[in-house]
């Protein structure tokens, strides 16, 4: 059993922000729980203590926000899912240092005379 | 031990500014980016060596006739709180200026590494929450952008690879297999470790304007050998023509975008949805409005192998017939390395001449 949600507890991570991301208003945990059910192929539903170890998880790492003053605790996404590709694609577009972690994007800016050259190339 | 100093501090300009200038103008690099690489890995050790060993050497004058004899005069003279009575304030600022260096230098590679770290973990946890892992090609995952982009993540527990959907919808099948083994030979050959060390350098000596060379050099290098490593599982052809494709849909056709034109609510489902609504056009915009900051980068004018001229160096090699290797010239690139590195090393332990 131990095993078994250690091996899930990635995908368990983005099946729970992926019903965070399309829910319309702040979910608890047994909500979460439902619609995870609902979405998993063989109908099955993981144990609500991981579910609340995940979306712990979640929130430690500042892609979920609790609300406390809710009586169930409520979740909701601390950025929608475009805004954090949105983040992801700067990570990797943006400033010469982020080359340090995100190493050799596959080829980068060509100045509009090299591109005039590389057309001519695929047209050849 | 002046003789010493004058000969290291000249050392280190050399190897500050002409040695450097010279490597990247020259033609040879891109021949035999390997040897090229270690030849630029040991200018900068050389260079940091003779530049802290001048120092080093000039302010422990007083101390003895040689290096490793003054080193432990200085400790005995250090404990005992005093200091020879021919030693001047000149030298003492030269050992100071020697340990702030060596500190100095030592401290940005570990903080540029750990930064680094910092940025990949982070990196990848955004990564899996958003990406799926593509079918049939294990270590590689895509995520659901219309700007045709491909990147490799390296390290633990294991290196990805990834691709966008904007470039799945541009590629042909064969010129992905020849992105993804271009992507995978930066990993199997470690370049980030390069990468860290000589943007620690550039970070360590902003107004060194050779540092700032050295690491463009060493970021097109890199990708020349990453080509050659990929050209012997797929076709030079199809990765030439996946370099232009991937280059020309990043070209800055519009600068009037606002940000990074992510994909809509379907992103979940994967791959499919962008298809058919992704257009060149689209992604340019994307792709001119969050790379701008690099042209007001200042450190990037200045060098000779800019990026923006990256696609056509490599192409131009893929291009070509097969590079003719000639041994001997690479043995000598070799040796030279070896040379600068132990020249200085050696002038700073022979014993004195007496």
């Amino acid at each position: 059993m131990a095993t078994r949600t250690v091996v899930n507890l990635g995908e368990l991570e983005r099946a729970i922000m992926d019903v965070i991301w399309d829910a319309t208003a702040p979910l608890a945990a047994t909500d979460l729980r439902e619609q995870l059910k609902a979405s998993a192929p063989g109908g099955k539903e993981p144990a609500i203590t991981t579910v609340m170890t995940v979306l712990s998880r979640l929130e430690a790492k500042g892609f979920v926000v609790r609300d406390r003053d809710a009586r169930p605790h409520l979740y909701s996404a601390t950025m929608t899912r475009e805004d954090h590709v949105a983040e992801l694609m700067h990570e990797v577009l943006g400033s010469a240092s982020d080359r340090d972690a995100v190493l050799a994007r596959f080829v980068g800016q060509v100045t509009p005379h090299e591109a005039e050259r590389l057309r001519r190339l695929l047209d050849a | 031990m002046l003789t010493v100093a004058v000969a290291l501090a000249l050392f280190a300009f050399a190897l500050a500014w002409p040695v450097p200038v010279a490597l990247a103008r020259a033609a040879w690099p891109r021949r035999m980016p390997g040897a090229a690489l270690v030849l630029w890995q040991a200018i900068a050790l050389a260079g940091g060596l003779s530049m802290i060993g001048s120092l080093l050497v000039f302010g422990l004058i007083p101390f003895g006739a040689d290096l490793p004899d003054a080193a432990g005069a200085f400790g005995s003279d250090l404990f005992a709180g005093r200091l020879p009575h021919d030693a001047n304030f000149f030298q003492m600022f030269a050992l100071a200026g020697a340990v702030l260096l060596g500190v100095h230098l030592l401290l940005n590679l570990v903080r540029t590494a750990w930064r680094a770290e910092r940025q990949r973990r982070h990196h990848v946890q955004l990564l899996h929450l958003l990406s799926d892992p593509m079918p049939d090609s294990p270590g590689t995952r895509v995520i659901d952008h219309a700007t045709p982009i491909a990147y490799c993540l390296p390290g633990a527990p294991r290196a990805v690879t990834v691709l966008s959907a904007g470039l799945l919808e541009l590629l042909s099948d064969e010129e992905l297999a020849a992105v993804v083994a271009h992507e995978r030979a930066h990993v199997t050959q470690h370049h980030n470790i390069l990468l860290v060390a000589f943007s620690a350098w550039r970070s360590a000596l902003p107004w060194f304007p050779i540092a700032t060379r050295a690491h463009e050099a060493v970021g097109l290098l890199i990708e020349l050998l990453a080509d050659d490593q990929a050209r012997r599982t797929v076709s030079g052809r199809d990765l030439s023509r996946a370099v232009a494709r991937v280059a020309l849909a990043a070209a800055p056709q519009t600068d009037t975008g606002t940000g990074v034109g992510s994909r809509g609510s379907g992103a979940r489902a994967g791959v499919k949805p962008v298809g058919a609504a992704v257009g060149a056009g689209a992604s340019a915009t994307a792709r001119g409005a969050v790379s701008s900051p690099r042209f007001g980068d200042p450190g990037f004018g200045a060098a000779p192998a800019a990026p923006t001229e990256w696609a056509d160096a490599r192409i131009a090699r893929l291009t070509q017939l097969p590079i003719a290797h000639v041994p001997a010239l690479r043995l000598s690139v070799l040796a030279a390395s070896i040379a600068l590195v132990a020249l200085p090393t050696l002038m700073l332990l022979s014993p004195a001449v007496r």
